[in-house]
């Protein structure tokens, strides 16, 4: 008997990055590449946040659980001005851990000895590490540290890229090749920080919800980045050097790719490995992007607002089999934006969304909650690009409008009801759709939704191997208790039915004999 | 393409999603780059533009494409204050 697979829980974080936002930010490295001397770099130091106003920051605070999407409704854009009350570092869902911490941990997932820190750095986050509730064991890893004259020599001498804090040079990341152009310095800071995050997340995710990691039997990383050498550029693989940190001594894994699509893309994966019963729990995985850093900042400047893109993501998600209380993921209700789909918005409004729930004869409104692209608008707003959550559900509601499901009058109240404001940070594959899977968890289990669809979308054609964009979408819903099989409702009129057949056929050989 | 088919030969068709950024798009196109960035930096073409939301469009393509392919997003997109938008910069920079 297959039964759906659930989603067990999930674990979110968030890493203030302030330095590799000038340093690493694509649009940064441009702007200094092209027009070194702009009005722009000479701004950005002026306008970046300070740890203490990155934690206390709505969307954030939405990130690692300690506020609902729904809270941040209360609160009138911007939402940048404005302070939560109470907020934390930590959340039920994980962490919004500050760059110099986040340096160290970096240090400690490097397995080829690639990250070079300085000595007085060293010790300073040796004592915050040794205070880290998830990475204590891990300190001896940070080593002594080493005289910053190397360091400023590495960087001069062998192309390695500088690890900054607090605007001081505090280590580098080495090359790992002389050649190799998938093994320079940039190429390794970035998969580093992919390492990082995704551990830091999976961390989360055992630490929060009681979860054995030795029961892990496979882990999907689906971030942007590609890691391999010269005769390999992607070979891989992020996901079995995140499972090794962090101890899940049982798992193998790989990595999945689609752009922003590729978490709802390895979500499927993950669900239909469970339910066929080749693996019982199987994680996903994902680390943030430091080229994304400050990627909308010379709006942001331009505006005389911060720097909001000042994080790195991560997220985690565990599916397991069937426990007949978490949320079952629907592989019978997924959407497909395919090949000959086409590019027109209603015909991938139609494909993502409105194609699965045909299949289970569903309407646009029996979605409770849609997870769309869930960027945070204070973002992309004050970059022209609009309020793309709100530009999602109001597609939704116009395709419902369409198919007679929905009174035009309601297209306003529908985008309130059914969908949510974006809280998730402008890190691609960050947004897409998974932001809300830990949120979706309890709302189909103590909260009281029934029904909730999951949606990424990813920009293929930013690779220039195809012209196509891409998505796909998923069902998840609250758990009956039971342990059904996939289509349980036909599948009993058609055992029936063959039976029903079966003794027909027994019947007219006895006459025949 | 303006040099190549002339000017009075080309209809440029706009689908951004919101006013400010149809004008932009349509100012370049007419009355030059407003943000001084690009190739039309100071070049008035002065070319026809419209968006694909605006009735002169709509009226000139097969009602049952239109629905099809746009029909969703002109229920989502604040059609009027496009069409006020590209009709402004029409007015004032096309020379066709």
């Amino acid at each position: 008997m297959m039964s759906y697979a659930v989603v067990k829980g999930s674990g979110y974080v968030l890493v203030h990055t302030p330095d590799m936002i000038y340093h690493n930010g694509t649009t940064q490295t441009t702007e200094k590449l092209t027009n070194p001397d702009s009005e722009y770099l000479k701004k950005l130091p002026e306008h970046i946040r300070p740890y203490e106003k990155v934690v206390n920051y709505g969307p954030n605070q939405v990130y690692i659980g300690n506020l609902t999407p729904e809270d941040l409704r209360k609160y009138e854009m911007p939402w940048y001005d404005k302070d939560i009350p109470g907020a934390s570092r930590f959340g039920k869902f994980g962490e919004i851990m500050p760059q110099d911490e986040f340096i160290a941990l970096m240090k400690m997932v490097d397995a080829f000895d690639l990250v070079k820190l300085d000595k007085g750095f060293t010790a300073m986050v040796k004592e915050k590490m040794m205070n880290h509730p998830l990475f204590k064991d891990d300190v001896p890893k940070l080593k002594e540290g080493e005289d910053l004259a190397d360091i400023e020599k590495y960087i001069q001498e062998q192309h390695a890229e500088g690890l900054y804090h607090e605007g001081k040079l505090v280590g580098c990341v080495k090359r790992a090749h002389d050649i190799d152009p998938n093994l320079n310095a940039h190429v390794l800071f970035e998969n580093l920080v992919v390492k990082a995050s995704g551990a830091l997340a999976f961390k989360h995710l055992i630490d929060k919800n009681n979860i054995n990691v030795a029961d892990i039997d496979y882990v999907i990383e689906c971030s942007e980045e590609a890691c391999g050498d010269m005769n390999q550029r992607g070979g891989g693989n992020f996901a079995k050097a995140i499972a090794e940190v962090v101890g899940a001594m049982n798992a193998t894994g790989s990595d999945t790719r689609g752009f922003c699509a590729a978490p709802t893309h390895a979500l499927i994966e993950a669900a239909a490995l469970v339910q066929a019963g080749v693996y019982e729990n199987v994680a996903l995985v994902a680390g943030g992007a430091t080229a994304k850093l400050g990627m909308n900042g010379k709006d942001h400047v331009k505006k005389g607002m911060p720097i909001l893109e000042d994080v790195l993501g991560g997220f985690a998600v565990l599916v397991s089999k069937n426990d007949g209380v978490s949320p079952i993921l629907r592989t019978d209700l997924v959407g497909r934006h395919t090949v000959g789909t086409g590019s027109s918005p209603q015909a991938v409004i139609t494909s993502l969304v409105t194609t699965p729930l045909d299949k289970g004869g569903l309407k646009i409104t029996d979605i409770d909650k849609y997870s769309v692209e869930m960027q945070n608008p204070d973002v992309t707003k004050p970059a022209g690009a609009g309020d793309v959550p709100e530009a999602n559900y109001k597609m939704i509601a116009a395709l419902g409008v369409k198919r007679n499901e929905l009174d035009r009058q309601d297209l306003g109240t529908f985008v309130e009801k059914h969908g949510m404001p974006g809280w998730a940070p402008t890190q691609g594959h960050i947004p897409s759709g998974v932001p809300y899977l830990g949120f979706a968890k309890e709302d189909l289990t103590t909260g009281n939704l029934n029904r909730v669809m999951i949606v990424g979308k990813g920009s293929l054609f930013l690779g220039r191997m195809t012209n196509l964009f891409d998505g796909v979408s998923i069902v998840m819903e609250r758990n009956t208790g039971k342990a059904e099989t996939a289509g349980a409702s036909i599948s009993e009129e058609e055992v029936k039915h063959m039976i029903a057949e079966a003794m027909r056929d027994f019947a007219s050989h006895l006459l025949k004999a | 393409m303006a040099e190549k088919y002339g000017p009075e030969n080309i209809i440029v068709l706009l689908g951004a999603a919101e006013a400010e950024a149809a004008g932009l798009a349509a100012e370049t196109v007419t009355n030059g780059d407003p943000t001084y960035a690009g190739s039309l930096a100071g070049v008035q073409l002065g070319l026809r533009v419209y968006h694909a939301v605006e009735p002169e469009f709509k009226e000139a393509v097969d009602p049952a494409v239109y629905d099809e392919q746009i029909g969703m997003m002109e229920m989502v997109l604040d059609v009027d204050s496009i069409i006020a938008e590209m009709k402004s910069i029409r007015e004032q920079f096309c020379k066709y």
